[in-house]
């Protein structure tokens, strides 16, 4: 008992940073009905960003998470501005691939630059504590990165449902056209709805360089698909959902790691993706629609 | 309609050049004009056209975007391997019995995945594919991770063109008969064929069987002339690489797929030292293509089509 | 004989009701129309017929067997056809490959045939060209064969979509609004394309229409359906003077 519970633990912090990861998917999905295969990416960028800060500027961590989202929100929304955007009206077809390039591009451009070698996370920026309470080792890694975590849901939470640009962004994923009719500027809604699940991300890429201690260019590629699977299961384009899924993925994968084998842990969010999508596509809190004809 | 005679001259013909190609290479290899390296990436030339031409039949002509062919292409390599390697089967039956396998987990992966539309079916072929190479990296018999090593070269030039036309032939023949055309009606669109009578999911599940089939075929190639097989070379970046060649080719243009893949595998070869440039450049092609011609370079045309159509005897 | 028997035919869509207890008797040889405001749920009889959704209650009879439960290419291959309310063309093929591919479900080859050439494969293929031939001279598309349905002027597609429809040999045609979109003059030789293809091809045809002059004009009997029922049915002159029917369309005329 106590070792699943410790289990639960484990996978908590995980779960948390696939949730940050798989609101991103969610709300651009929601909003432009497109895969971003690029948003596990553009956490690693945000990985990097923050290490950056703390090894060549010596800030602390909450310092690195904010550039680190800064900055991505800025790429998220330029990536949006220049691959995107001109394809809106082709085919999903055509966005998806052109995703997939954005993609790689993120990923070699920084191999180019900074080296396929992998960094190791400067330990001395959150210095580590274990708390042992009844029986389950805690450390302060894990708790600070479930309340972060938290506490940027919360925020996001507050912004959809009670802000202008919250609202802006609700009218244009249900009805794009009709959005515009009402005087919202679709661009300007797309371009945040990018820059507040890039920023997401990028907060996940630091909570990642925290947690696994090391980064590397290609890092955000199976996070990035994992937390993917965890926007599905939730149920693709729905916030909630997107939190609950990434919990939920979390708390899977290191039960499977736990008590299987660690080689199967990244099948098993495969295994995972093509059960929903055979069983129940629209995911745990989607609903039921089937094409007009 | 043409006339038979006509018909057959340039059957005549076709025959003749495939024939010089296959001759001169032949001689060009005998004599060592061709050195190691020009052999290397022909070999890699023609087991990518046939990647390539394979995918595109699913991509392209069926408009299921798949991102799992290098699983398929896993499945071949591996099965082939252990029928030469540890069956003590010759080449020739190891060659089909890869290709049968991957067709065969084709089948199995297509059934249940090609209900699924778009972006859902792409994600799930990912998956899929990455399962494959987990399930290979666990297999010890098959060396887990490491892979198979010490595998014979058994495949030489006659194989490989002899395996590529035949991908080309079957493949062209395939799509322009009526079970063609059903199949791209699939493309098309998917509930109108279906009220033409067209069973939509047989015919993805087919193309999807037959594309995965040459995967494997290319894999059995793959396996016999590069000594070493593991599963870390056919993730999903490999997929991609062939996915690429396709998109840049055209999706639905064999000879796009074919032109695609030849430029791809020299510029691989320019770039051996420079592996971040290249994909820096798969990245632009991907992007800059879907942007600015979402078609592809031909487009769903097929390059001298008036010669070559006759030949692959469609009806043009 | 009765070709099209539908009983007590109901479907739901996420608790509210689209269709409820409909019933539908067309003898072989009819021509019929289905009319009724928009909403009232007509193509949603279609569709339920050709399978595209299956129904939560009742029964679809045809040829005295029931369609439930059979996939729409079944369906077909019953001999049921359709052409749809919004042109389902394949668009990027060309009308010659566009009725070759309604031929499709009786090609008389097989697939080893096709790769490998063989005779049986180039006489297949030489029918199904002169049957889709056929058809296309029959709409007067022959000399468009070779063009791209989506560059063929509205009226010409429509012609298209019938005639692929025609080419899957049904014994009942389901036609969902050809009129939609057409002149007064266009819509005049739809009707008189309606009544030749009935007699010239021996068919059964079910119409929805909302040009009531082409309705009116062409259908021997006619079915209303209103909120997902049937209100009224009977000869376009009972239609006509039926109050509840003249109250369903009140604002639109009935004339």
């Amino acid at each position: 008992m106590v070792e699943f519970l410790q289990q639960m633990v484990n996978g908590l912090s995980l779960g948390a940073i696939y949730a940050l990861i798989a609101l991103g998917y969610t709300m651009v999905y929601g909003i432009i009905l497109l895969i971003n295969f690029a948003h596990g990416d553009i956490m690693m960028v945000g990985a990097y960003v923050g290490f950056f800060s703390i090894t060549m500027l010596g800030s602390n961590v909450f310092v690195a998470l904010l550039f680190a989202m800064l900055a991505c929100a800025a790429l998220g929304v330029l990536i949006e501005k220049i691959a995107y955007k001109p394809l809106r009206n082709s085919t999903r077809l055509a966005a998806l691939i052109t995703a997939i390039g954005a993609s790689l591009f993120l990923e070699y451009v920084t191999i180019f630059f900074l080296t396929p070698q992998q960094r190791v996370f400067p330990a001395e920026a959150f210095p580590m504590h274990q708390y042992q309470i009844m029986g389950l080792y805690i450390s302060n890694k894990d708790i600070f990165i479930v309340v972060l975590a938290v506490i940027l849901m919360i925020m996001l939470q507050y912004i959809v449902k009670r802000t202008r640009a919250g609202k802006a962004m609700r009218a244009v994923s249900l009805d794009r056209e009709a959005a515009m009719l009402m005087g919202i500027s679709v661009d300007k809604t797309i371009s945040f709805t990018f820059a507040l699940g890039s920023a997401l991300a990028a907060a996940a890429g630091v909570l990642i360089g925290l947690y696994y201690g090391t980064i590397n260019p290609l890092m955000g590629i199976i996070p990035g698909l994992k937390a993917f699977v965890a926007a599905v299961l939730g149920g693709i384009g729905i916030i909630p959902g997107a939190m609950v899924g990434g919990f939920l993925m979390g708390i899977l994968e290191t039960m499977v790691s736990g008590y299987g084998s660690s080689m199967y842990r990244d099948a098993v969010a495969f295994g995972v993706l093509i059960l929903i999508l055979l069983i129940k596509p629209t995911g745990i809190f989607g609903r039921n629609d089937s094409e007009k004809v | 309609m043409p006339s038979s005679k006509r018909q057959w001259l340039w059957f005549l013909i076709n025959i003749v050049i495939l024939a010089g190609i296959f001759t001169l290479v032949q001689y060009m290899i005998a004599t060592r004009m061709l050195n190691q390296y020009y052999q290397i990436n022909l070999a890699s030339m023609c087991i990518n056209i046939i990647l390539a031409v394979s995918l595109n039949l699913i991509n392209g002509f069926t408009g299921q975007l798949s991102l799992g062919h290098a699983g398929f292409m896993a499945v071949g390599a591996y099965v082939a391997a252990v029928c030469t390697k540890s069956m003590d089967l010759s080449f020739i039956p190891a060659i089909i019995a890869g290709s049968l396998a991957a067709a065969l987990a084709g089948l199995i992966i297509g059934v249940p995945t090609l209900r699924l539309r778009g972006d859902y079916l792409a994600i799930a072929t990912l998956g899929f594919g990455e399962i494959i190479r987990v399930i290979l990296q666990n297999i010890e018999e098959v060396g887990g991770p490491a892979g198979i090593v010490g595998i014979e070269r058994l495949t030489t030039w006659p194989y490989l063109f002899l395996a590529t036309v035949i991908t080309i032939i079957v493949i062209q023949n395939l799509i322009n008969s009526s079970y063609g055309r059903a199949i791209i009606s699939v493309r098309e669109d998917e509930v109108a064929a279906e009220m033409m009578g067209v069973n939509t999911t047989w015919y993805k599940v087919m193309a999807f069987m037959i594309g995965a089939g040459f995967a494997g075929l290319a894999g059995a190639l793959f396996a016999h002339y590069f000594y070493i097989i593991k599963p870390d070379t056919f993730n999903f970046l490999k997929s991609f690489d062939i996915l690429v060649m396709v998109v840049l080719g055209g999706l639905g243009s064999t000879t796009g797929a074919i032109l695609a893949a030849i430029f791809i595998t020299v510029l691989t070869a320019y770039l051996q030292a420079f592996p971040a440039i290249r994909m820096i450049i798969y990245a632009m092609i991907l992007i800059l293509v879907m942007i600015y011609r979402p078609q592809g370079l031909l487009g769903n045309k097929e390059l001298t089509r008036k010669t070559f159509s006759r030949f692959w005897g469609g009806s043009a | 004989m009765t070709i099209l028997n539908i009983q007590n035919l109901s479907k739901y869509f996420g608790g509210l009701s689209a269709l409820a207890d409909v019933n539908l008797v067309i003898a072989s040889g009819e021509l019929v129309g289905l009319i009724g405001p928009n909403g009232a749920g007509k193509t949603t009889v279609f569709n339920l017929i050709t399978g595209v959704y299956q129904p939560d209650q009742g029964h679809i009879m045809f040829d005295d067997k029931p369609l439930e439960g059979l996939l729409p290419h079944k369906i077909c291959q019953r001999g049921v056809a359709r052409t749809f309310q919004n042109i389902r063309l394949f668009k990027d093929l060309t009308v010659l490959d566009n009725v070759k591919i309604a031929l499709h479900k009786d090609v008389s080859y097989q697939l080893y045939a096709a790769i490998l050439r063989l005779p049986t494969f180039v006489r297949g293929e030489a029918s199904i060209e002169k049957e889709a031939l056929h058809y296309l001279r029959i709409f007067g598309l022959e000399d468009k064969q070779e063009e791209i349905a989506s560059s063929l002027p509205y009226g010409e597609q429509r012609r298209l979509e019938i005639a692929r429809a025609l080419a899957t040999r049904p014994r009942l045609l389901i036609l969902d609004e050809p009129a939609a979109g057409m002149n007064p003059q266009e819509t005049q030789d739809l009707m008189e394309l309606i009544r030749w293809i009935r007699k010239e091809f021996d068919l059964t045809i079910l119409l929805i229409e909302h040009d009531m002059s082409l309705v009116m004009g062409v259908c021997e009997r006619i079915y209303v359906l209103d909120y997902g029922q049937i209100i009224a049915q009977g000869v376009p002159e009972e239609i006509r003077n039926n109050p509840r029917v003249i109250e369903a369309y009140l604002g639109e005329e009935v004339s």
